[in-house]
């Protein structure tokens, strides 16, 4: 070990460094600011801006300190007047082209070449001729361009070489006529392309729908969590005067490192999106009419009240925070109803009682890339979570063999090894499955479903992948957890992990699968995966029978409800539909008979737990909307009005702390045991037209949120189930 | 509509591909822009930049950056003769301003522009070519003229085509 230690100088003081690092990864670990433009953790070295530059004991010339390697006895000055004076050098040619126009720039009061240029620059330009002026581009509906902006570092095109695998843009010209662009128009879309806006050191990449709506710093930055997905990304809201203005990422190494999805970007635009729910409305007779909030909530309270207890069905989505969904287990508790669910995308619950205590990946999100071989099964992941797309990319790009098995094809932008398409999920598994045995016995489970199978040169490359990998994992998706045999899959899934020695773990939906199932927002559990003594009904059971009271709470019945068919007109068959929701739609309209406002996440305080089981809690950042009001607080009245004990909650952190007290241990084992044989599925095993909801229609934000909905991939998505 | 490689152009690039490591296709667009651009009568086109990116399997912008960065190829349709006067120092010491500024007055052109018929493209500008010995000089569809007069120029741009 010691061999890969150089002992080295900077700025006089002794600092041991890692043999091959760069001078600038050692001179950031001890504090001794070297400028830049080009280098970026996350990036490969370019060393073209040199901004860098430091002067290194016996060598003549200025070096960059992100190109230069560190050797035994190397003596660097990060602040000699020799450093100096050639930073600023460099610094005058990079402003010679530049504009200069700070003061109608967005990027002013947090821009790197700004706050350089006022370190490093001369006060009064030397230089007299002409600047140069480059064409803006158009790149699609979320990245504005100022390419005269540009100091040509290239990091937005070594994000797309290198991190998203999608290379658009690049360099054309050269010398002086050298630009940053796509060449041929073209929208910059990967589902992590505006990234690049945080990349950019300078005015050029920027944020196109909050393009001169606000200053820096007149914003207030508060923290918060992605609603999207099971991945939970870490989020900065940028917020003026209650009004969120924009999002960019919180670095968290461990989930998002410091990448956030698009659609985690501009979701935001949801929040003001004509389609708020602004105060409470009760349909009477047919006619809809704004109330107020008590009479709404007293008319719900009576309706819950007199309803029969096995009538009354509590509806949530996978959105649904653990404080929310701590306080609608307690009201379905104290009403005595275990008609309570949030698996609304879930078509096959016949397996439930062998779920795990709450759906997990089976390895931490950062864990992905250190597997070498990996099976993605029923997913397309990079709609599901495009940062666990990114994570399986980065093993790929470092040798994993990743393979997939699904219906359909979709596009991955690495080297992939094995892709298993063409036929049923059960039965692109079967042959996995056949193969990974290699005529051993199978797990009796799965033996129906595998009587008859043939494994084919593909199959038995994807058994070999996993069973010769120092460590691989077989990840379900969203696709596999709605398969109308999503018993069949998961088997086979575990099946697989098990003859192959691999892990075991899946994708969940939305951001808080995990919460929910804890909190005992299910049929069959109670808290804390107790099973119920008699389990109540899953969401198209209740959908089917005749309820005298719903309580949907933040559902679209129209967009979320995959679990059953025609959700909206059987919702608008019961007796009684009160729909807690953010945003009023038709569908809504039709199928409620009250609607009480409630925040989106911006607008409330809560806790997510995510796929690899870290919970992250948040407070809410913006000022409510209309009458708007954080869902947990609605719940806590509306126990209060059935007489719910104990509902004297203060904040929803006295929620979450009454609920974790509760909380016995938490099993995160993955473990899959079936409770026999399983049949074969007979047919059940072609995908429906909904399982795979294109990325920016997974929930009611993203749906509103126009510059996403502007996007070419959204724009191709419409197209395709338009018909 | 998409662009289909010739089968020249094709053999062209496997040539060059087989002489680079495998997954260094990349080292080939400059000779499939070169056969792509003879074939084409001296220009290429985005269509024939994302052609090539497909053949190699690169994506189009490498391909692109590669045809804008050099000089050689030409992006923008020209005329169908390439006509390139070396104005580096030993051919401007040789008198190659007085050459350019005659083809320019015979032509009715300036350099970077096109004849009207299509016939000849005089190139913007062209550094050494490595041929200072017979300064000035020119070269004409890779072809070089050296010690050149303006008699001689007369002479080889009246018998291109
Ligand atoms: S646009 Fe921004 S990130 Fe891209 S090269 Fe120019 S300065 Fe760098
Ligand atoms: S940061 Fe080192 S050269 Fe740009
Ligand atoms: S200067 Fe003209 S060929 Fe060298």
């Amino acid at each position: 070990m010691s061999d890969d230690i150089v002992n080295i100088e900077v700025d006089g003081e002794a600092v041991e460094a890692r043999r091959g690092q760069m001078l600038i990864e050692v001179t950031d670990a001890v504090g001794a600011y070297v400028p830049r433009f080009c280098y970026h953790d996350k990036l490969s070295v370019a060393a073209n801006c040199r901004m860098c530059l430091v002067e290194v004991e016996k060598v003549p010339k200025p070096m960059p300190a992100c190109a230069t390697p560190v050797g035994e006895g190397m003596k660097v000055f990060t602040k000699s007047p020799k450093a100096i004076a050639a930073q600023k050098a460099t610094m005058e040619f990079l402003l010679i082209n530049h504009p200069l126009d700070c003061p109608i720039c967005d990027q002013g009061g947090e821009c790197e070449l700004q706050d350089l240029a006022i370190g490093y620059g001369r006060d009064v330009s030397r230089y007299n001729d002409g600047k140069r002026v480059v064409k803006d581009k158009d790149i699609g509906p979320l990245v504005s361009t100022d390419m005269t902006r540009c100091i040509h570092c290239t990091r937005c095109v070594r994000f797309g070489e290198e991190i998203t695998g999608k290379p658009q843009l690049g360099t054309t010209d050269r010398g002086e006529n050298m630009k940053i662009g796509t060449y041929v128009e073209q929208s910059v879309d990967h589902e992590l392309s505006a990234n690049i806006i945080d990349l950019c050191p300078v005015g050029a990449l920027n944020n196109k729908p909050y393009r001169y709506s606000a200053r820096a710093w007149e914003m207030a930055q508060h923290a918060t969590v992605s609603p999207h997905d099971c991945v939970g990304s870490n989020l900065y809201a940028h917020v003026l005067r209650g009004t969120v203005k924009r999002i960019v990422p919180r670095a968290n190494e461990s989930i998002n490192e410091s990448w956030i999805a698009d659609r985690d970007r501009y979701s935001y635009e949801a929040i003001y999106s004509g389609d708020r729910l602004m105060r409470p409305r009760v349909k009477e007779n047919g006619a809809w009419r704004d109330v107020d909030w008590e009479g709404a909530l007293a008319q719900a309270a009576d309706v819950l009240k007199s309803a029969d207890q096995d009538k009354v069905a509590l509806i949530a989505t996978p959105a649904v925070t653990v404080e929310e969904g701590h306080l609608l287990s307690q009201i379905a508790d104290h009403l005595g109803t275990a008609n309570i669910d949030h698996r609304v995308g879930r078509r096959d619950v016949s397996d439930q009682d062998n779920d795990p205590m709450y759906p997990s990946l089976g390895c931490s999100i950062a864990e992905i890339e250190q597997h070498d071989a990996i099976l993605v099964a029923g997913s397309n992941v990079r709609a599901e979570a495009p940062i666990i797309a990114h994570r399986l990319r980065k093993a790929a790009v470092a040798g994993a063999a990743i393979s997939f098995a699904n219906s359909s094809v979709y596009e991955y932008l690495f080297d992939v090894a094995n892709y298993l398409s063409g036929a049923g999920l059960v039965e692109l598994l079967a042959g996995v499955a056949v193969a990974a045995a290699d005529g051993n016995s199978l797990p009796d489970s799965v033996t129906e479903l595998c009587d008859g199978v043939t494994a084919s040169g593909a199959h038995k490359d994807v058994a070999r992948s996993l069973a010769e990998a120092d460590r691989a994992i077989v990840l379900l998706g969203n696709i596999a957890g709605r398969h109308a045999s999503y018993t069949a899959v998961r088997a086979l899934a575990a099946a697989i992990a098990e003859l192959t020695g691999a892990s075991f773990g899946g994708l969940s939906e939305g951001p808080n699968s995990a919460g929910a199932c804890l909190a005992g927002v299910l049929p069959h559990r109670a808290q804390g995966g107790e099973n119920r003594v008699t389990a109540g009904l899953d969401v198209a059971s209740m959908l089917a029978q005749a309820m005298d009271a719903v309580v949907l709470v933040n559902v679209e019945p129209d967009a979320d409800i995959h679990a059953a068919t025609d959700a909206v007109a059987r919702l608008a068959e019961q007796a009684f539909v009160v729909a807690l929701t953010p945003f009023v739609s038709d569908a809504l309209l039709e199928a409620a008979d009250l609607l009480l406002p409630t925040g989106t996440f911006a607008e409330t305080s809560g806790t997510y737990v995510n796929v690899e089981g870290t919970w992250q809690s948040f407070s809410g950042v913006a000022s409510a909307v209309g009458e708007a009001r954080p869902t947990w607080k609605v719940l806590r009245v509306l126990g209060n009005l059935v007489d719910a004990p104990g509902f004297d909650y203060v904040t929803s952190v006295d929620v979450r702390d009454e609920f974790v007290a509760r909380l016995g241990e938490i099993s995160t084992s993955n473990a899959y045991e079936a409770s026999g044989r399983i049949a074969k599925v007979n047919g059940a095993d072609a995908p429906a037209n909904d399982i795979d909801i294109p990325l920016y229609s997974v929930d009611a934000l993203v749906r509103r949120a126009t510059a996403l909905q502007l996007t070419d991939e959204a724009q191709r998505a419409r197209a395709v189930s338009d018909g | 509509m998409s662009y289909v490689l010739s089968g020249h152009v094709r053999d062209e690039i496997e040539h060059w591909k087989a002489r680079f490591p495998e997954g260094r296709q990349r080292s080939a667009v400059i000779s499939a822009l070169h056969a792509i651009q003879h074939e084409n009568h001296g220009y290429v086109t985005a269509e024939q930049m994302n052609a090539v990116a497909e053949y190699l399997d690169l994506p189009t912008i490498q391909v692109y950056e590669v045809a804008t960065f050099y000089s050689m190829f030409q992006t923008e349709e020209v005329g169908r003769h390439n006509v390139a006067i070396c104005t580096n120092i030993s051919c401007m010491l040789r008198g190659a301003d007085d050459i350019v500024e005659h083809v320019e007055s015979k032509l009715g052109i300036t350099t970077g522009e096109s004849t009207g018929d299509g016939r000849i493209y005089l190139k913007k500008e062209e550094e050494c070519l490595a041929a200072c010995c017979g300064a000035p000089m020119m070269m004409v569809d890779h072809k070089y003229h050296e010690n050149l007069t303006t008699d001689q120029v007369d002479e080889i741009l009246d018998g291109l085509d």
